[in-house]
């Protein structure tokens, strides 16, 4: 048994480490580490830099501008960039609408679509869920029918994430109501400039703009980007759902978040003792860390797993699951160690207002916002649900 | 990264496996470990002859293992099987004198015909031998004790005993032989001693053998995060099926999702609970060994009663019977948290350690 990596591996988190050193503008990284909402200008910023090493679509083949790294390597990436307090990367285009052309496309559409997803010239979100649509996307009811060479498109999809800054949107869409429901679904790019289409913001609970709602009204869609055949879409879905994740348990930020408690309780003094020396919160402290670690081994050994030929979907699910409990946890003692500071929503605050430290003041709201890590993805009763399925398999 | 055995490793698992089905079901099991001598004489020799014992210590020692791994996948074995003979004491006392050049006493243990226990802990004093208030005095060429030493597990019927006492110099280790014990059944099989100790004649192996006692007690948490990973895995199994057998409202509940969901919970926390004993298998011998052996014990403590008790629960009033083999499963998986110190123990530990904060990611 070896729980190192290997030389080359090391080498590669090496490079990976010099190159986020030398690569990453300190402004960005202070607004990921301060927890402060990113505008479209600076993610684009992070992205055109990583596309510029051409290590922007990691899991994308040579050929069309990945790196053709191992899952390992895809792994190490995003956890150095987690622990660099890196900005994420939107994963719509580069993570779902890519692998989606790189299996069901055409060569035009890989041809057309994949340079402009890398050089941002294309910022796509995706239309997945309806109000009566969520993890059960086989009910779901946005209409596509066929008129000559177009698709006409009627309905509405929601939680929308980052919408605001995308110009395409790809979506499900319902083109037969014949046999069962999951049969008549179809995949479909759609310009968001098209005529008929709407896109409105959803407050979240926190007060932030993250997910937004789209409304389709006769929207007139080219057949042309219909991605595989017509009716083929829930292949598609459950494609995109068990395509290898290799950083879904998120370890990285979990690791991140786990220092900045860290530092958080030896500044921060209640009841004139620091957080730090309060038995309760050291405790709890040491045994999320403890799962945390065991968590960062399940990861390893799941992708050693995948190295050999040997992963499933299951395996995901329960990376999934545990990863972000792990991480629900870790923002919820951060929280809770703030004490009665955590109450303000910060954006309302000066920094030199602030009597906690600037990356504190974000404690409540980031929680809040965290709620959403076991909802969405497929929530973690559906990832439940996937490995009992499996379970019983016969 | 690999996280497969070995095939030395492999070989071993299968035959003890093996060894455990074809002689050790749990109706067998049940008769031999819950009444007076606690378990087999056969069956320790049985063990013996697979040589378990030897692949405790290096060749160096007389044995023919002696790694963590070594010792991880001979208990998740055992854990599996349920086996309730006295291992985990072997497992401490033979290292012990390996290391203090007791090679008579090795060669008795490896060959199965001398038996160990190892008496550490006191009734106030869980997991740090800080504590330890047992005092050991020289007495011309003898040593003496005095204090008691309690849950002492598989004394009864050892043929030797080590015991930890205080020495001017530190802790050290002594060696009584056939001592007298007030000996009790554990609720999970097995037997359990307590020794008063006054003035009580003993041999001394070492004045102060502080850091290879601790070595040791590591060694011995290891074995049982490993044990309670093979147990949990079995438990797990045993209501899986149960789940899809069980009949209710016209269907087998295994299709009641609230079930299912349990029972994922269950699978997530025994993989994250294999990692962490890999964890603490890897970093033996290692800087931070100490740090990474009580987080082990830890999770384990808490997963295994978690685990234990949703088994339980699901397998409704039938988890609940004697009969049941899950039962005494769950028995063990609890009572895995009372030993060399439980989940409390081992987070105070960390924390006294300092530097909680996670080591470096690679």
């Amino acid at each position: 048994m070896d729980l190192e990596f290997t030389s080359e591996e090391r080498a590669f988190r090496e490079e990976v480490r010099a190159f986020l050193k030398d690569n990453l503008p300190e402004e960005l990284s202070e607004k990921v580490a301060a927890g402060k909402e990113l505008s479209k200008e600076d993610l684009l910023r992070w992205q055109a830099i990583l596309h510029e090493r051409g290590w922007l679509a990691a899991t994308w083949p040579e050929e069309y501008g990945g790196p053709g790294w191992s899952a390992v390597e895809r792994h190490i990436f995003a956890e150095e960039c987690a622990l660099h307090s890196a900005p994420r990367l939107v994963p719509f285009g580069l993570n779902m609408l890519g692998p989606v052309l790189l299996k069901f496309g055409t060569e035009e559409q890989r041809r057309e679509i994949l340079p402009r997803i890398l050089d941002g010239s294309d910022w796509w979100c995706q239309g997945y869920s309806e109000p009566g649509a969520g993890s059960d996307l086989a009910s779901l009811k946005t209409r596509a029918v066929r008129d000559g060479d177009h698709y006409v498109v009627n309905g509405q999809k929601t939680w929308t994430t980052l919408g605001q800054h995308a110009n395409k949107i790809f979506c499900l869409v319902r083109t037969s109501t014949e046999g069962k429901p999951q049969e008549g679904i179809s995949f479909l790019l759609v310009d968001l400039d098209t005529p008929g289409v709407e896109m409105r913001p959803i407050r979240l609970i926190e007060g932030g703009h993250e997910v937004n709602e789209v409304f389709f009204t006769d929207a007139r869609v080219p057949a042309a980007n219909l991605v595989g055949e017509e009716n083929q879409g829930w292949t598609i879905a459950k494609y995109l759902l068990t395509h290898e994740r290799t950083n879904i348990a998120g370890t990285g930020f979990s690791i991140k978040d786990m220092e900045r408690f860290h530092r958080l309780a030896g500044q921060i003094t209640r009841d004139s003792r620091k957080i730090a020396d309060n038995p309760i919160y050291a405790a709890r402290a040491a045994e999320i860390e403890i799962e945390l670690e065991a968590l960062r081994i399940t990861n390893l050994r799941m992708l050693a797993n995948a190295k050999g030929g040997a992963a499933g979907g299951i395996e995901s699910s329960m990376l999934k699951l545990k990863g972000t409990q792990v991480r629900q946890a870790i923002q919820d003692l951060y929280r809770s160690a703030l004490g009665p500071q955590a109450a303000p929503m910060a954006d309302e605050l000066s920094e030199n207002e602030l009597t906690v430290p600037v990356e504190a003041a974000r404690a409540a709201p980031a929680y809040f916002n965290n709620r959403k890590l076991s909802i969405f993805g497929g929530s973690n009763e559906i990832q439940r649900n996937i490995v009992a399925k499996e379970l019983y398999r016969r | 990264m690999d996280f497969n055995l070995s095939e030395d490793h492999q070989m071993l698992a299968d035959s003890l496996r093996r060894y455990l089905t074809d002689n050790y079901d749990i109706e067998t099991r049940n008769a031999q470990v819950y009444a007076e001598p606690w378990h087999s004489p056969e069956t320790w020799a049985g063990l013996a002859e697979i040589g378990i014992v030897g692949a405790f210590i290096s060749e160096e020692q007389g044995g023919f293992g002696g790694s963590a791994e070594d010792v991880s996948v001979i208990f998740e074995e055992i854990g599996r099987g349920l086996c309730a003979e006295p291992l985990l004491g072997a497992l401490m006392g033979v290292r012990l004198l390996a290391g203090l050049g007791r090679d008579d006493l090795v060669e008795a243990m490896v060959a199965g015909t001398a038996r160990t226990a190892l008496a550490v802990y006191e009734p106030n004093v869980a997991c740090d031998l800080s504590h330890l208030e047992a005092k050991a005095r020289q007495d011309g060429d003898d040593w003496r004790l005095s204090g008691r030493k309690s849950a002492i597990y598989g004394a009864p019927g050892a043929d030797h005993l080590l015991v930890a006492a205080r020495t001017e110099v530190g802790i050290g280790l002594f060696l009584v032989n056939s001592p007298e014990l007030i000996s009790a059944t554990m609720v999970d099989g097995g037997g359990v001693s307590d020794l008063v100790m006054d003035e009580l004649k003993a041999e001394c192996l070492s004045s102060d053998c502080r850091s290879e006692l601790e070595d040791a007690l590591d060694m011995g948490r290891i074995a049982l995060c490993a044990e309670a990973v093979g147990a949990m895995a079995h438990l797990i199994d045993l209501t899986q099926d149960y789940l899809g057998q069980r009949q209710q409202f016209g269907r087998p509940i295994a299709s009641f999702q609230a079930l299912q969901h349990r029972l994922v919970d269950m699978l997530v926390e025994l993989e994250q609970c294999r990692s962490i004993t890999i964890a603490a298998v890897a970093g033996f011998g290692a800087k931070d060994q100490a740090r990474n052996v009580s987080m082990a014990k830890n999770l384990i403590g808490r997963m295994g009663r978690k685990i234990s008790e949703e088994a339980v629960q699901m397998h409704g009033g039938i988890g609940m019977t004697w009969e049941y083999p899950g039962a005494h499963y769950a028995k063990r998986l609890v009572m895995i948290d009372h030993q060399l110190g439980d989940h409390n123990d081992h987070v105070l530990r960390l924390i006294e350690l300092g530097d909680a904060s996670q080591g470096e990611a690679a």
